[in-house]
């Protein structure tokens, strides 16, 4: 009983941290139509940024409450600075090329951004692990569990359903989801495409840091950080369904899950259980759980 | 003089040469015609200027900072003592190595095997390094052995752990060396002091890397556990994947379990990050933590760490090393150029440089000239030198592999210091802790350590 419980605890507070960490990616590609490899690096900026800042501010003897406050704040800078500027000085000059044109770009941003990390962080280990100690642990079912962990849960659920709120009954949102839906219609309809894919490219760009912050209090962050979570990511994303908000939340649910399993049942097989779970749904549905089937236009 | 072929091509190479000495017209034909056969030819007369020395470690990426660079400050703090003839003895005797400068590039170990394939040609056919020392991941090392001999450069690994390299991978090494002991010493070390601590432990929870390294390591200490204590239990044995970071489930498991003791064989980022993880959710209270590559973070993670684990440097480094003149000089010298302690890897990196500079003078010194290649390397094979961590010999894999003596001790944290520091310190003669010649790691422990001489 206690390991089926583990099993569920562990399994959401992954799939959890899965969610936040691939939700940009997924966000970008449905209205851009871009995979962004970069993505990543996102991910490690957000996660120097809180380990830099969170050291910053214990330092300064500032209070220890309004250190999760940066979290937001590093995701929110890393978005609007790296993330705008490369939307607005590199990736417009490539839209309407080939995705695999767009991968290419993104991959030599991630690379560079990489090298960019090690100038400005150098290659030495940062943790500050303060923000996730402070939380302390709660007992449940006898095993103690940190409560920063827990709360990874609910910071993903209320970021699913801002984004349901948002794509769904926002403004700007529902202009996101015409243009996913359908990008030439829009443009005819009168909706002006540069301004959404700017926002779009920022808010994943944002994400991702938030999933970089999220993460920085419970591990050291090294050079390299952001080149595993972009493998991940992406297959979770590609589970659920390239460009479907629901099918990363699906995906990541149903990867976290399994993953779980497998280190409490069957530990020799956690190296790869994240790419059979893909390949399976990959199987039965090629264009994932959530995405629909391409319209072909005429 | 040494020429030599690879493909038929002519690789022309320094073999701790000189320049071209061309000497009349006759002499400038018979180059030609030896080119033309596809063999490079070397003079012999004048003193050469320089040895080239190609190293190559981590300078990017996850295991940069823990291994990689400290083994470059390390490299570069001795190769400039060496050349400004300024190291203690028994190293004070010639600059350099045997008068001659050290000419001295480092070269970033990322990327994997293949790319480190491509890389050493590009060192040996493109940089005509003299010798190249490097390699901390094991996977590397076992791509690298096969081609290293094939190349012919002399190559010395000065720190990848897995002993499988001359176990299993190059039976037969002329070119290749490895400076350092390979973890079936650490496992030992560390499982004999594991047991004298707590003798009546009766379940281990182990987490390790899944990769040569991780799968090595717990290989060889379940196996002496088995050996030294049958009726211990191995409840969860985890082998999450490398970088991997997260470790929540992991550690629920071991909660569950609630093992005698936590072992691992984790290193840099994914060592921090778990013990972060496993320190928030009690997961090391009242419970014997044993780290057997703890020894690079127990400076970072200081105030993490819990008192009381046990902790091994893979080698007698760092705050293991013998109180000596070669070890007070690099311990300071290390501190005063880049303001923080020397770990292992600074240490293994010092060990093979003065390999090379032993061999070759040894081999200078019978030779009375500059000794070819060969020449050195008979010089190293089976060879004694004193480095800032002791004595180390080259016993096994035909006088290739180094053996060491072994430290191993308890992690304590001083409050009014603000430092941490090892304690119970226990040392292991070289040849307690490792396999006699010709025999596998894995074979011996499995044999109860037949011919161990531990006291």
């Amino acid at each position: 009983m206690l390991t089926v419980l583990s099993i569920v605890l562990d399994g959401l507070v992954y799939s959890s941290w899965l969610f936040i960490v691939s939700v940009g990616l997924t966000l970008v590609y449905g209205v851009m139509r871009i995979v962004n490899v970069a993505h990543g690096s996102f991910y490690a900026l957000g996660a120097y940024l809180m380990a830099s800042a969170a050291g910053y501010y214990f330092a300064r003897g500032l209070p220890p409450a309004g250190v999760y406050v940066l979290i937001p704040l590093a995701a929110a800078l890393i978005g609007l600075s790296v993330g705008l500027t490369l939307e607005r000085g590199l990736l417009r000059f490539f839209y309407g090329r080939k995705e695999i044109v767009l991968v290419l770009v993104t991959y030599a941003v991630f690379l560079i951004l990489e090298d960019v990390i090690k100038l400005v962080w150098g290659v030495d280990p940062y943790y500050a692990a303060d923000p996730y100690r402070l939380l302390g642990t709660v007992d449940i079912g006898g095993l103690p569990y940190a409560v920063y962990d827990l709360c990874l849960i609910g910071a993903a659920g209320a970021l699913g359903a801002l984004l349901w709120w948002g794509l769904n009954r926002a403004r700007l949102g529902r202009l996101l989801v015409a243009v996913i839906h359908d990008r030439e219609m829009s443009v005819a309809m009168g909706v002006n495409v540069t301004p959404i894919f700017a926002a779009t490219f920022v808010l994943g760009a944002a994400l991702g840091a938030l999933g970089g912050a999220l993460t920085a209090p419970e591990i050291s962050v090294v050079p390299g950080v952001g080149a595993e979570v972009i493998v991940l990511a992406f297959a979770v994303v590609v589970t659920g369904g390239l460009g479907s908000i629901a099918g990363a939340g699906l995906g990541a649910l149903i990867v976290g899950l399994a993953r779980a399993a497998v280190i409490h049942l069957v530990p020799s097989i956690e190296l790869f259980v994240v790419y059979v779970v893909m390949a399976a749904v990959l199987a039965l549905r090629p264009q994932g759980l959530f995405a629909a089937a391409a319209v072909r236009k005429i | 003089m040494i020429g030599k072929t690879i493909g038929g091509k002519a690789i022309a190479k320094f073999n701790f040469g000189r320049g071209f000495c061309l000497k009349g017209l006759a002499l400038t034909q018979a180059l030609l015609a030896l080119l033309l056969l596809g063999r490079a030819a070397y003079c012999q007369g004048d003193q050469p200027k320089s040895i080239k020395i190609s190293f190559v470690t981590f300078l990017s990426g996850p295991a940069a900072g823990p291994f990689g660079v400290p083994a470059r400050n390390g490299a570069e703090l001795v190769v400039k003592a060496l050349n400004e003839g300024t190291m203690p003895a028994p190293y004070n005797g010639s600059k350099g190595i045997g008068g001659r400068q050290i000419e001295w590039k480092f070269f970033d170990e990322a990327g994997g095997p293949q790319q480190q394939v491509a890389q050493y040609r590009q060192l040996v056919e493109r940089e005509h390094s003299d010798v190249i020392i490097g390699y901390i991941s094991s996977g590397d090392c076992k791509a690298l052995a096969p081609v290293a001999e094939e190349l012919k450069t002399l190559t010395i690994y000065f720190d990848c752990g897995t002993p499988v390299i001359f176990e299993d991978v190059d039976l037969n090494p002329h070119y290749v060396f490895r400076t350092g002991p390979h973890i079936a010493m650490d496992e030992v070390a560390v499982g004999r002091y594991t047991l004298a601590v707590a003798p009546n432990l009766k379940t281990i929870a182990a987490i390790n890397q899944n990769y040569d390294y991780g799968q090595e390591a717990w290989k060889l200490f379940s196996a002496v556990m088995e050996t030294l204590k049958p009726e211990v239990k191995f409840p969860v044995v985890q082998f999450p994947k490398l970088f991997a970071g997260q470790y929540g489930a992991d550690i629920s498991a071991m909660l569950t379990a609630q093992p005698d003791v936590v072992f691992s064989s984790f290193w840099g980022g994914d060592l921090e990050a778990f013990i972060l993880q496993g320190n928030a959710r009690g997961l090391f209270k009242n419970r014997l933590l044993v780290l057997s590559a703890g020894e690079p973070a127990m400076y970072r993670l200081a105030t993490q760490i819990p008192d009381g684990t046990i902790m091994c440097a893979r080698g007698p480094h760092g705050v293991f090393a013998p109180s000596n003149e070669l070890n007070r000089w690099f311990r300071k010298a290390y501190h005063d150029t880049y303001g923080i302690w020397p770990v292992y890897a600074s240490y293994k990196i010092a060990m093979a440089i003065l390999g090379v500079k032993t061999a070759y003078e040894k081999a200078a010194s019978a030779a009375g000239r500059t000794p070819t290649t060969d020449e050195i390397i008979n010089a190293l094979a089976f060879s004694k030198w004193e480095t800032p961590s002791g004595e180390v010999e080259l016993a096994l894999a035909n006088g290739h592999q180094a053996i060491q003596a072994n430290a191993v001790g308890r992690f304590k944290y001083d409050p009014q210091k603000k430092e941490p520091e090892i304690v119970d310190i226990k040392y292991y003669p070289a040849r307690c802790v490792n396999p006699p010649p010709g025999v596998k790691s894995i074979d011996w422990i499995k044999s109860g350590f037949k011919g161990a001489q531990c006291d």
